[in-house]
């Protein structure tokens, strides 16, 4: 029998376990796009397993998970009432107070939801989708890319949202044609060979949707990508009426075409998914495996490491009251920088810098319920993303429960920047209104079916007081900030320890990287 | 859209929304052009002044800017708020006696807050500088005098 690549593999993977196989995957090509390298393995006879670990959001609660399988007796400490943090999913019967002491209860029927934090997981972001399998987190695709979805801007097209797939189309036919044309002409002749001129225009008429004289026209052939005037049917008045591409020139100066990448970076492009019924499916997940060592409530006021170990003082996070003290031998801190930098602590000055020098960028979202799902029933968007140059930026309609009956919620708004300042300095309620009439410009149905909305202000949100860390200099300080010295009891983790801020996949492979280095201390006094 | 049918899409969203009728009531349009854009709700004066032009602060004068950006965090009464941390209250606060202070984190940021060097001109930060020290309890211009935008200006990173 001849030894195929995957008999190479399977007979690697039985020899050498899962760890092998993958390494013998990437060297063969294979799994080389994520440092994630498959579950974490800490073996070796730990010197004092007590650890206390500090937040319950992604990077805690793996920290938690995976320590505490290697043996460590573990406890967290988390601020908030439940597990999460920031991966966190509203939903009808849920009450949300913000910094400001404002209350909003979420009035949307069963089903509809809010992931005011993270909401994609992409198809590359491996540790991510490793715990989802191993937790039994369902998932399924988020729609990134619809070429049904609007782009907007109110200068442009006399502030009529055009379809995705009309600016798309035809951005692609017009640049084609005047490569093509370009090509022809023999003006790119210092730039390719014959054999290479041939190609291109070959290839840009394929790519463009260019007739035999390169040029993009109303045709069957562009309508077949940019959509019919007239739809095609069926029975006696079937057939359909090509339609006309936008004038180069006022899709040009539209402006856009600024959109058109954004479904393509690695971190957008497809596969892209979401939790079934919202995000914080993966912190319930990861609850029900670590949850009965998870102290709620309790606010950190101070963490002081010494030679033999750590000292976290807590108040109650509600009431207040007397500190409450705990030790261990170790300690994962997953505080967000911008409420570590407020705590007691006596890290080194490097990490103290670090900290204190991490602004948190703000962005608000908006959950929206409609009376009916009118972007599906009248203009045929089932999920995906409108982007508008209005204050909300852009509006995603619902990737999951299609066609059904009864509300709907869309996200709104998800906002950055100095409209997240104004936003953010409103009440809810006021942000609501803004965000309806905004919204109003693309879709008029929002005036007569709006129901009722939701607003999360990340500057406002208690437990983090913003939306993900800033470095000054990342260069500079990074490697201080991750390293856990000679001596220390401490190590830090979280997103803003790694180069995938504010996604979810960069706050595990940071607590990972911060087990290994406790473990790797711990094993070796 | 006709002002009648206006009307009554924004007192149908006022339904919608539970909003006070005070929140209603619409003041003078400062600039007729853009009432047409508005089909949910009647801008009042104030909020004619919100997002003037998308992505940019351009509220002026210290009350108008203080308003439009720093009470998200530090409170419309400058009071602060307290979570896991803190925001700190601006009241009462005698480091704000000197403009300098307040200027070099409104420019470089401070701890979690981030600097607005880059969002705020230098007119606006001196106005926001000044109103910060002359409200909520504060009273200092009067001893260590006005911030200018010239400070600002030469005190930039």
């Amino acid at each position: 029998m001849t030894m195929t690549r995957r008999n190479l593999l399977e007979a690697v993977g039985m020899a050498a376990g899962s760890a092998a196989m993958y390494h013998a995957m990437a060297t063969l090509g294979h799994a080389q796009d994520s440092t994630y390298t498959g579950r974490v393995v800490l073996e070796g006879e730990p010197n004092g397993r007590r650890v206390l670990i500090l937040g319950a959001g992604l990077a805690g609660l793996t920290a938690a998970l995976e320590l505490r399988s290697a043996g460590y007796e573990v406890q967290v400490l988390e601020y908030r009432e439940k597990a999460g943090g920031r991966c966190w999913t509203l939903r009808g019967g849920d009450t949300y107070t913000d910094l400001a002491g404002v209350s909003q209860k979420v009035a949307f029927e069963e089903g509809g939801y809010l992931n005011p934090g993270p909401w994609r997981i992409p198809y590359n972001h491996h540790a991510v989708l490793d715990y989802c399998k191993r937790l039994g987190v369902k998932l399924e695709p988020f729609i990134q890319k619809n070429h049904n979805a609007y782009l907007h801007r109110s200068e442009a097209f006399d502030g009529k949202p055009q379809r995705f797939r009309h600016i798309a189309t035809d951005y692609r036919g017009h640049i084609a044609e005047l490569l093509a044309k370009a090509t022809d002409q023999g003006k790119l002749d210092a730039e390719v060979t014959e054999s290479d001129r041939v190609k291109l225009l070959e290839s840009l008429r394929s790519y463009g949707i260019l007739n035999d004289q390169n040029a993009y026209v109303s045709s069957d052939a562009t309508s077949e990508y940019r959509g019919y005037e007239r739809e095609a049917g069926g029975g006696r008045d079937g057939a359909p009426t090509p339609s006309s591409p936008l004038d180069m020139t006022e899709l040009l100066q539209s402006d856009l075409w600024t959109w058109l990448s954004d479904p393509e970076s690695v971190h957008h492009q497809s596969a892209i998914f979401q939790p079934v019924g919202g995000m914080d499916m993966i912190a319930q997940a990861f609850a029900r495996e670590v949850g009965d060592v998870i102290t709620y409530n309790a606010k950190v006021i101070s963490m002081l490491q010494d030679d033999s170990g750590v000292t976290v003082r807590y108040e109650d996070a509600q009431q207040g009251g007397d500190p409450i003290e705990v030790t261990a031998d170790w300690c994962v801190c997953t505080i967000p920088f911008s409420i570590l930098g407020q705590i007691e602590h006596n890290l080194s000055s490097d990490k103290t810098y670090a900290i204190d020098t991490m602004y948190y960028e703000g962005s608000v979202k908006f959950g929206l319920e409609f009376n009916r799902r009118f972007w599906e029933e009248d203009e045929h968007i089932f999920g995906g993303i409108s982007y508008t140059d209005l204050p909300i930026a852009l509006i995603s309609y619902p990737s999951y429960d299609y066609l059904s009956a009864g509300k709907g919620v869309l996200l709104g708004g998800y906002v950055w920047g100095a409209d997240a300042y104004q936003f953010n300095a409103m009440q809810p309620d006021e942000a609501v209104k803004w965000a309806v009439e905004y919204g109003s410009r693309l879709h008029p149905q929002y005036a007569d079916e709006f129901a009722g909305g939701v607003c999360v202000s990340w500057h406002k949100v208690p437990w983090v007081l913003g939306c993900y860390g800033i470095w000054q200099d990342k260069d500079r300080d990074y490697t201080a900030a991750v390293t856990m010295e000679e001596g220390d009891r401490i190590v830090l983790a979280g997103e803003q320890l790694s180069y995938l801020p504010a996604w979810q996949e960069g706050a595990i492979l940071s607590a990972l990287d911060a087990i290994q280095q406790l473990h790797e201390h711990a094993t070796n006094r | 859209m006709t002002t009648i049918a206006k009307t009554l899409v924004a007192s149908a969203a006022a339904i919608c929304l539970g909003l006070s009728a005070q929140a209603q009531s619409s003041a003078a349009d400062p600039d007729e052009t853009q009432t047409s854009d508005f089909r949910t709700f009647e801008p009042t004066g104030a909020e004619w002044e919100r997002f003037r032009s998308s992505g940019e602060i351009t509220q002026e004068g210290g009350e108008a800017v203080y308003n439009a950006v720093c009470a998200g965090c530090h409170m419309p009464m400058g009071q602060g708020a307290v979570g896991a941390g803190a925001y700190p209250a601006l009241a009462d606060n005698a480091l704000l006696a000197d403009p300098s202070y307040p200027i070099y984190l409104i420019l470089n940021g401070q701890k979690a807050m981030p600097p607005f060097g880059g969002l705020l001109d230098d007119q606006q930060i001196a106005d926001v500088v000044n109103y910060i020290r002359s409200s909520f309890g504060n009273d200092f211009i009067a001893e260590y005098g006005e911030a200018t935008a010239e400070d600002i200006e030469e005190s930039r990173p």
